[in-house]
């Protein structure tokens, strides 16, 4: 997608109303590409589904309390006795604990409730430190150019030639794993794909008649790339950042799966997810249940992911397919 | 085409130096980093003698360039990565070379059988989406390739080892796939296989979604070009045009896709190699990090960033091959 693509899908060309009537040619009205997609977006059923599901897993993560308040059970709090067989298993899904209890006799309904605070707090904020990173970057290389591109270009190799999972897990072996450590991880490893579509975006957006209209007004590089480019390479921004977010939440899950990422005792469906490994064949819930967690949450980000990209750039095999 | 070449092999060379560069710093720049090790290393219990003895013997006393130096050509007793040395553990001094060779194997099996599988099921459903479009079919597989493309792998492997492995042990008894371990190929080339094949499923299913997400994609907006239309007018049968005409520059981001795919699996397969035992290239690094035996670590990241960079280069030229509208300069 160019920004070109975005810019030419004016209202007339889309879907204006060319060829109707009289009584329907006083509707014609300027809409702005973006008021285009927020439309197309919103008679987009899935993606508004799962925008639905995504609010629900928002509101389930501000109120994981209310979960432990309901079930009157707290996120860390080991019940030995009720919460463990005789011989010291888990128990299964009851009136008691909805979802079952983990090797350590918690509610697994309250952990994933207090697991989804972690999961999007970290997908949000890295995904944003990983797109602020990359937008500066591709903006400098691509707005300065020589020296500036070559080097920022260079390092972007560099990021995209180290292996990700291996050196996330050697870096978090040499610094105590936290969830500071994670979001720097992911950050660090993320940028690079940001900074090459914002890169490439830039280098056709730079010729163009306002950029060099603006410099001949005087405006300093800061001001042309901030307040004259970076609008304009927005909305492909945006569908790069919705389909970041579910990919982050993955990897720090996996992160935390492998042991270096969120630690015990903070709820993680991750590490839940490891936990339950030795668990599966005597407590079924303990794997199924923080997994759905993390498939729905995934999903759910996919789907409206999706959504935003087609209604940014409605092309034809989209449209048609 | 020479030229490019040239350039291309140098920036590759390039890039791995500057990959070594930050990979080594990170490990051994760290004020606390070497000290700390040797106290590891050398137990809990030991003397500053024996702390000191651990730190000469791997050579931690020396200045972080002369260990540089040391790891990148090699010194007086061993040879460098540029002689074609990773170097040599630090747990228990086998070299790394004969390290990775026994695990390339377990780790070249598990990316093979993968990588046929994932391009077998993301191709075909991708090109059978994009011939049918907006069809129950083509609904029906962009439904299970966006399922699988949000499932991540260890959730993948571990409800597969549920389902697969133990319920059906447990309530069908057949035991189909065993849960862990690897069998190699000239032994038993059966066990071989059912060894690996829940662990083939795990690693293919999320690239195979991608690769139906791509394929259908590209495969869609090369349908509707002229020459197609061209094609289809002058009575082509749909096949030959599907085939022939469309599949093949509908092929070039899929091939490049590829390419980094596989580089990327050679220490990129570390989830499912440890959640079904087997002892290959990423199974090992992760050992080595608990170990802190920090030259099977750096040895095996420089491997993997190798193929990384080798991977991209051959898409580069295969790119050219497959396009000939693409220059090369």
């Amino acid at each position: 997608m160019t920004i070109g693509d975005i810019v030419s899908a004016t209202p007339v060309s889309e879907e204006g109303p060319l060829g109707v009537g009289p009584e329907g040619a006083k509707k014609i009205e300027g809409r702005s590409p973006w008021r285009l997609a927020w439309e197309r977006l919103r008679r987009d059923r899935a993606a508004m589904i799962s925008f639905a599901v995504i609010i629900l897993i928002a509101l389930v993560a501000i109120f994981a309390p209310l979960f432990a308040s309901i079930t009157g059970h707290g996120v860390d709090t080991q019940y030995n006795t009720i919460g463990r067989t005789p011989d010291g298993l888990p128990v299964g899904p009851s009136g008691k604990f909805w979802l079952g209890t983990d090797d350590l006799g918690r509610d697994v309904l309250v952990r994933i409730a207090y697991g989804a605070r972690i999961s999007l707090f970290i997908g949000v904020v890295a995904t944003a430190i990983t797109v602020a990173i990359g937008t500066v970057m591709g903006l400098a290389a691509g707005y300065f150019g020589k020296i500036v591109d070559t080097v920022i270009t260079r390092l972007i190799d560099i990021m995209l030639a180290i292996p990700f999972l291996l050196f996330a897990i050697s870096l978090a072996s040499i610094f105590q794993p936290s969830i500071k450590i994670v979001i720097i991880v992911l950050s660090i490893f993320s940028w690079s794909s940001v900074a090459r579509i914002v890169r490439g975006q830039v280098l056709s957006i730079r010729e163009r008649e306002y950029v060099e209209a603006a410099r001949a007004m005087g405006a300093g590089p800061w001001r042309i790339m901030f307040i004259d480019i970076l609008p304009n390479v927005l909305a492909p921004l945006i569908v790069y950042t919705t389909l970041l977010i579910p990919v982050t939440i993955v990897a720090e899950a996996t992160l935390s799966f492998l042991g270096v990422g969120v630690q015990a005792p903070t709820a993680d469906w991750g590490q839940m997810i490891a936990e339950s490994q030795n668990y599966y064949e005597v407590a079924w819930w303990f794997l199924v249940f923080p997994s759905l967690a993390l498939l729905i949450t995934t999903l759910a980000f996919n789907i409206f992911g999706d959504g935003v990209r087609d209604a940014f750039d409605p092309r034809a095999d989209r449209l048609f397919g | 085409m020479a030229r490019f070449l040239v350039r291309r092999v140098l920036l590759g060379a390039l890039v791995l130096w500057l990959v070594s560069l930050v990979v080594f710093a990170i490990f051994f720049v760290d004020p606390a980093g070497p000290d700390a090790l040797a106290h590891r290393l050398a137990g809990k219990n030991a003397t500053v003698q024996m702390v000191a003895q651990v730190k000469h013997r791997l050579g931690l006393d020396q200045s972080v360039p002369v260990q540089y130096w040391h790891f990148l050509w090699g010194s007086s007793q061993q040879n460098g990565l540029l002689k074609g040395s990773l170097g040599y553990s630090f747990q228990n001094g086998v070299s790394v070379n004969s390290i990775v060779k026994q695990a390339f194997p377990i780790t070249l099996s598990l990316a093979i059988g993968a990588a046929i599988l994932w391009l077998a099921m993301g191709l075909l459903s991708g090109i059978l989406s994009a011939v049918r479009p907006r069809t129950m079919l083509d609904r029906t597989f962009t439904g299970i390739a966006l399922f699988f493309y949000s499932l991540p792998t260890f959730v993948l492997g571990s409800l597969l080892l549920l389902s697969l492995y133990y319920y059906l042990t447990k309530y069908a008894h057949l035991q189909w796939f065993p849960a862990t371990g690897y069998v190699n190929f000239t032994d038993n080339p059966g066990d071989w296989a059912r060894h690996l094949v829940l662990p083939w499923f795990t690693l293919a299913a999320v690239t195979a979604a991608a690769y139906t997400r791509l394929t259908r994609g590209s495969m869609l907006d090369v349908l509707g070009e002229d020459y197609i239309r061209t094609a289809r007018a002058k009575g082509l049968p749909e096949r030959r045009v599907v085939f022939r005409h469309a599949l093949r520059a509908a092929l070039t981001p899929v091939v490049t896709q590829f390419g980094i795919d596989l580089g990327t699996l050679v220490g990129g397969a570390i989830v499912t190699e440890k959640l079904f035992g087997l002892p290959g290239l990423g199974f090992t690094a992760i050992n080595a990090i608990e170990g802190q035996d920090l030259p099977v670590i750096l040895g095996i990241t420089m491997l993997a960033a190798t193929a990384i960079v080798v991977a991209n280069l051959l898409v580069d030229v295969l790119y050219a091959v497959l396009d000939p509208r693409v220059r090369l300069h």
